[in-house]
């Protein structure tokens, strides 16, 4: 139990780190790191399936998009820098502070938690559940794939008028 | 080496209130639309831990699976349209300060 606690202190380590570096590409490295370690809190707790997609869309996919967004944008000048980090530092230095008072506060709470979850039978294989009880969900998931991909052409076609 | 996993509710909850509040924080405290980005990126993933969390503890581990695999596909999607959107932004006004979006158009 303590190692895995550890874990969770790590990934949200990691994601304070992703909030509060300086630069974009640390900001990237930190939420790719929080991803990475999701994903082994995921394979964990049996969660393989969300887990192996965690690691591979979230901590590589989403990444490498975030690094190009990073690399295509020019850094600020020095003195622009200076004023935007001191102006960040005031909004972000009492974050670590409140995460560590929200820790300690819920860390005594233990009240008995009596959920009752109305759920369909049949919970077994995730595949099996995937396919044959949540077609609707797959039907919504390549709509919303459609809707990302046309997205992304008529922001490139937007473009490509631009630059005539 | 095997993980004892805990059985509480309330560790589980904790962390995902921490990386919630961490996620929120990071999305208002700075103007910059990259990090804001990666705010709502950090928000993803606490739902996605609480929803695995959830499963765990409900022994409804399938249905969280496929939950969460609905989530990634939207992250995802989300990440690269908001992205495309930024780069275009910055393309037209030079910039990547929130405050601009106020000039744009259509």
């Amino acid at each position: 139990m303590i190692w895995f606690t550890l874990l969770l202190v790590v990934l949200v380590l990691a994601a304070l780190w992703a909030s509060m570096t300086t630069t974009l590409l640390r900001a990237t490295l930190g939420l790719a790191l929080a991803s990475a370690l999701l994903s082994v809190v995921m394979f964990s707790m049996g969660a393989t399936l969300a887990a192996v997609l965690e690691l591979s869309v979230c901590a590589g996919l989403i990444s490498v998009v975030l690094v190009s967004v990073a690399s295509l944008t020019r850094p600020r000048s020095i003195q622009e820098e200076i004023a935007s980090r001191r102006s960040r530092l005031r909004r972000i230095w009492p974050l670590p502070l409140v995460l560590i008072a929200a820790g300690v506060a819920l860390s005594f709470v233990h009240a008995p938690v009596d959920i009752v979850l109305h759920l369909p039978k049949g919970d077994g294989d995730v595949r099996t559940l995937l396919w044959s009880m949540r077609q609707l969900d797959l039907f919504g998931q390549i709509l919303i794939l459609l809707a990302g991909a046309l997205g992304v052409l008529v922001l490139f076609r937007k473009e490509a008028k631009d630059g005539d | 080496m095997a993980i004892e996993m805990p059985q509480s509710f309330w560790l589980y909850f904790t962390f995902f209130v921490l990386l919630l509040v961490d996620g929120l924080w990071c999305m208002l405290a700075t103007r910059n639309l990259v990090r804001i980005l990666i705010g709502l990126e950090i928000l993803m993933k606490s739902v996605t831990f609480f929803l695995i969390a959830a499963g765990y503890l409900s022994g409804r581990m399938a249905l969280a699976q496929a939950l969460v695999v609905t989530v990634i596909v939207i992250e995802v999607v989300v990440v690269v349209v908001v992205a495309g959107i930024i780069l275009g932004f910055y393309r037209k006004h030079d910039s990547l300060d929130v405050g601009n979006t106020r000039r744009m158009k259509g």
